[in-house]
């Protein structure tokens, strides 16, 4: 447990840049193949981050135990990632190197996140391209048999490798085939439906986790030598997000309570390109990739409330004001530009459709230009689904979009072998804060998961186990503790009798995260947030509503604990965004501005704020990683 | 708009299931089915009724959790679609629907509208994916790989893996679901060498799993939200007769069973 406001080192080799990753591997320690077997690493998730970290473990010799709360791996939410997966390969030969696939990825962070950590994402982004590839993953092609590439936003090179609009799911299919390789021979136990509810320490070092069945309600600890949390993003504590429904903070948080560091945990990404709300009862936000911005131009009537249909608005009275205020990159500005230029013009009454909300992204001039035909070969999938679910057909008329949640950067501290500062406790994926800083960039999600799963952890955990002796009690007074303490909480669950559901109590969690700490924050708009999230935190134990039986399946208790976390998690995200007094990437702090334009300040908050628990009723406590930026310079963030 | 639903309730496998009625008013019609649900469980929930449990996460039609028996029909009348990307404008405004589980023996009933899909997991754990370890692959691009191959194996790989072809057949059979992924690795250059004792395993896993065989009804391609192919079925049985004439014999034992590290 941290006591004073240092930071754990976060064990960057010395060296140039282009030499660390090597010369880290080069230090690690080995285990020999006959120990790696008796040692047993746990790894929550089945994501892409957690079935290819499962995986390679596996195939290495460690013993594996694999958890998702999902009736099948495959079903984790970065199936639905559409867009692509970016490598440095410059198959295209545009001039794309790792070097720059580095520095587009740290530009595109704001300049928030490790030098050392993204430079080695860079290099290990063109194995993954391999690895996938011999998995039998099927990526788009060229006529000649060669792989095909598209542009994403933040990046002047195609370096996107891509299949159709359903890339994740053919990443994950191929993670999820290597994990059932190794399930198949038995080095890898799968708990199907099963979900993590706590972290065992004991003498200091994560010893393991306790998980509810979800079927049978059975609440037990599971041992081993080291705990993965693979266990993905918290965009759904704005409640509408592009998130899938059961997503969730809960393992990382409960992580958190118990002593890991969660860092930055107000950056959240507020994606441009989703189908906008359109009814009161709505359960989700749908994306529709970016990759559409490669053909498509966003626009809104110049004139204000406008009431004309699309077709009937001449080109001359159109604003395409992404191109007119970033003539560089244009449609393919990054993300969390995009999506400040769509509030601005919809807050100045230049929104369209019913509610005002949304902008227009227009097919008209690609498909004049390309054909039909082309354009369905790109997009097929994401104009069906768009017409399914708005009734609209976008060859005919312009797609309507606004921005929704849809990535959260922040996430539990680790250092550069992707260990938090909990010993034996290592985080991978969107559920750490390490790549990203304050904004992604397109198709790097997939990129950072499979990194980290496939190409770092399996490397740096061998030797955080190396000094270990395999853990051989079968049994654990914590872990029995903590398996108390999850059981009394369920009971708490399910004693809630009160009258309002669990959906409606997540609802108005949703409300106050997306007006005071969503695309735009304010000081007294987050004092505002955090004074409102004390009270619903109340409402929730006083008048929130469970029921039923905790022996047998009952999702109404599994989403109760997941809103509960949620609830209190929404305060660190607001404390956060208070406390750095900048605008940063997605972070906007309306006081820091500069013509509309984000103002980072580099003297004060050059750093990454990582916070501790300090009990129930103590506020948390910051502490400050300074970034060092030895390579590169910290420059004004310009797409102009 | 409003509805009256007939919903299959049943609380756990052990049980007996049965029918039970709602009445459900003032639905927009933008509503997907399942937020339609949601709505009805929040008004169960407030009348201290066990909600409804059913499968669902990405509610955008690629998780392939969602599942129903919407009036017969699985994912529901509008074809080419999952559950979760129906919408209530596709049904008659006071319209009574019936709604179910999977019907298939081998997908037994968890409770309500949840299914236990296990046997899919053990059919791919038998040999549907290519055996490579971590960091042992070469350039992507030494590959070639034919455009309309890529195509073609993309579709294969399409499937969802929610189970709507094995519910449809009248065997419950899961051959839709194994020619899919075992088209998708026999087209593409990176599945040949395990080519035939892939397809030989992932059949065998079928029939233990207690899977009818094909007799030819296509119920599985109509069910199926990704459309994949009636033809791959035919593949299939090319594929498996061909590893069948090359000389592996069925039921023949594993031989890497015994290779260890």
């Amino acid at each position: 447990m941290i006591s004073s406001k240092e930071i754990p080192d976060a064990k960057i080799p010395d060296g140039p840049l282009e030499q660390k990753w090597e010369r880290c591997l080069d230090g690690l320690k080995l285990i020999s193949p006959n120990n790696k077997r008796k040692y047993k690493v746990l790894v929550v998730g089945t994501g892409l981050a957690g079935a290819s970290a499962a995986a390679t473990l596996a195939e290495l010799g460690y013993q594996v135990e694999s958890f998702t709360f999902h009736d099948s791996p495959r079903r984790a939410h970065s199936v639905a990632a559409q867009g692509g997966i970016n490598a440095a390969k410059n198959y295209r030969g545009d001039g794309d190197s790792i070097h720059r696939l580095f520095y587009d990825t740290i530009k595109g962070g704001d300049f928030r996140s490790r030098e050392a950590n993204v430079y080695r994402l860079a290099q290990v982004s063109n194995n993954i391209i391999d690895q996938c590839v011999a998995q039998g993953v099927p990526f788009a092609r060229e006529y000649g048999g060669l792989l095909d590439n598209r542009s994403f936003g933040g990046a002047l090179v195609s370096r996107t490798f891509y299949a159709r609009g359903q890339t994740g799911q053919q990443l994950l299919l191929g993670a999820y085939g290597a994990l059932n390789r190794q399930i198949h021979t038995g080095q890898i136990k799968l708990h199907t439906r099963t979900e993590m509810v706590d972290l065992v320490m004991e003498a200091g070092v994560a010893r393991g986790i306790v998980t509810r069945d979800l079927v049978s309600g059975e609440i037990q600890a599971h041992l081993g030598d080291a705990v993965v949390l693979a266990t993905g993003g918290y965009s759904n504590a704005f409640y509408l997000s592009t998130n899938a429904a059961t997503c969730n903070v809960t393992a990382s948080y409960r992580a958190y309570k118990r002593g890991a560091l969660f860092a930055n945990p107000s950056f959240t990404q507020i994606h441009p390109t989703c189908i906008p709300m359109s009814h009161e009862g709505q359960s989700k936000l749908t994306l529709m990739s970016e990759s559409l911005r490669n053909h498509g131009r966003i626009w809104v009537p110049k004139q204000a409330a406008d009431q004309r249909s699309p077709q009937q608005i001449p080109e001359s009275e159109r604003d395409y004001f992404l191109e007119r205020k970033y003539p560089a990159y244009g449609n393919l500005s990054p993300r969390d530009i995009s999506s400040r230029a769509v509030k601005e013009v919809c807050d100045e009454g230049r929104g369209v459709g019913a509610m005002g909300r949304s902008v227009y992204l227009d097919f008209g001039e690609a498909i004049e230009q390309l054909g039909v035909e082309k354009i369905s070969e790109h997009y097929g999938n994401l104009f069906e689904m768009y017409q399914h679910i708005t009734d609209e057909n976008p060859y005919q008329t312009p797609m309507r979009i606004y921005p929704a949640a849809h990535y959260t950067m922040g996430g539990l501290w680790v250092d550069y072998h992707l260990m938090s500062n909990l010993p034996g406790l290592f985080v991978v994926g969107e559920a750490n804060f390490s790549d990203h800083g304050a904004n992604r960039l397109g198709a790097s999600a997939l990129m950072q998961g499979l990194a980290d799963g496939y190409f770092i952890l399996p490397q740096t955990l061998g030797d955080y186990l190396a000094d270990k002796k395999p853990a051989t009690e079968p049994t654990s007074t914590a872990a029995d503790a903590v398996v108390a303490e999850s059981q009394q909480q369920s009971e708490a669950l399910l004693a809630l009798n009160g009258d309002c559901s669990i959906r409606s109590l997540h609802r108005e969690l949703g409300g106050i995260l997306w007006n005071h700490c969503g695309m735009s924050r304010t000081a007294t708009g987050l004092g505002e947030a955090i004074e409102q999230l004390g009270e619903l935190k109340q409402k929730f134990w006083q008048r929130g509503m469970v029921g039923g039986s905790g022996e047998v399946l009952n999702q109404e208790l599994e989403q109760a604990g997941r809103v509960a976390d949620f609830i209190e998690f929404g305060e660190l995200m607001c404390r956060d965004a208070l406390q750095r007094e900048e605008s940063c990437g997605a972070h906007f702090r309306e006081e820091y501005q500069e013509q509309g334009e984000a103002a980072r300040n580099d003297a004060d908050f050059s750093h990454v704020t990582a916070w501790a628990h300090k009990g129930e009723d103590q506020p948390p406590e910051s502490h400050c990683e300074t970034l060092q930026f030895e390579s590169i310079h910290a420059g004004k963030r310009n797409y102009e | 708009m409003r509805f009256n639903l007939r919903v299959w309730r049943q609380l756990n496998q052990a049980s007996e299931g049965e029918f039970e009625s709602y009445s459900i008013d003032r639905i927009g019609a933008d509503l997907s089915f399942l937020e339609m649900i949601d709505h009805l469980n929040e008004a169960l929930i407030e009348q201290k009724i066990r909600p409804i449990a059913f499968d669902h996460d990405c509610r955008e039609g690629i998780c392939g959790a969602c599942s129903l028996i919407i009036d017969g029909v699985p994912h529901g009348p509008m074809g080419a679609t999952t559950t979760c990307q129906l919408y209530m404008r596709h049904f008659e405004d006071g319209a009574e629907i019936t709604i179910e589980p999977w019907r298939a023996g081998p997908f037994p009933v968890i409770q309500d509208l949840v299914v236990d899909r296990s046997p899919f997991e053990r059919i791919l754990q038998a040999g549907g994916y290519v055996s490579v370890h971590t960091g042992e692959a070469p350039d992507a691009n030494v590959l070639l790989v034919s455009k309309e191959v890529a195509e073609r194996a993309f579709e294969a790989a399409n499937c969802i893996g929610c189970g709507a072809c094995v519910t449809a057949c009248p065997n419950a059979s899961a051959m839709l679901f194994v020619a899919a992924k075992v088209t998708h690795l026999a087209l593409l250059p990176q599945g040949q060498p395990e080519r035939e004792r892939r397809v030989v395993k992932m059949v065998e896993a079928m029939d233990a799993e207690g899977f009818g065989n094909c007799s030819n009804h296509y119920a599985c391609a109509d069910a199926c939200p990704k459309q994949i192919p009636l033809s791959l079925i035919a593949r299939l049985n090319r594929e498996f007769l061909q590893s069948a004439l090359l000389g592996r014999e069925f039921g023949e034992d594993d031989l890497d069973c015994c290779h260890q590290e």
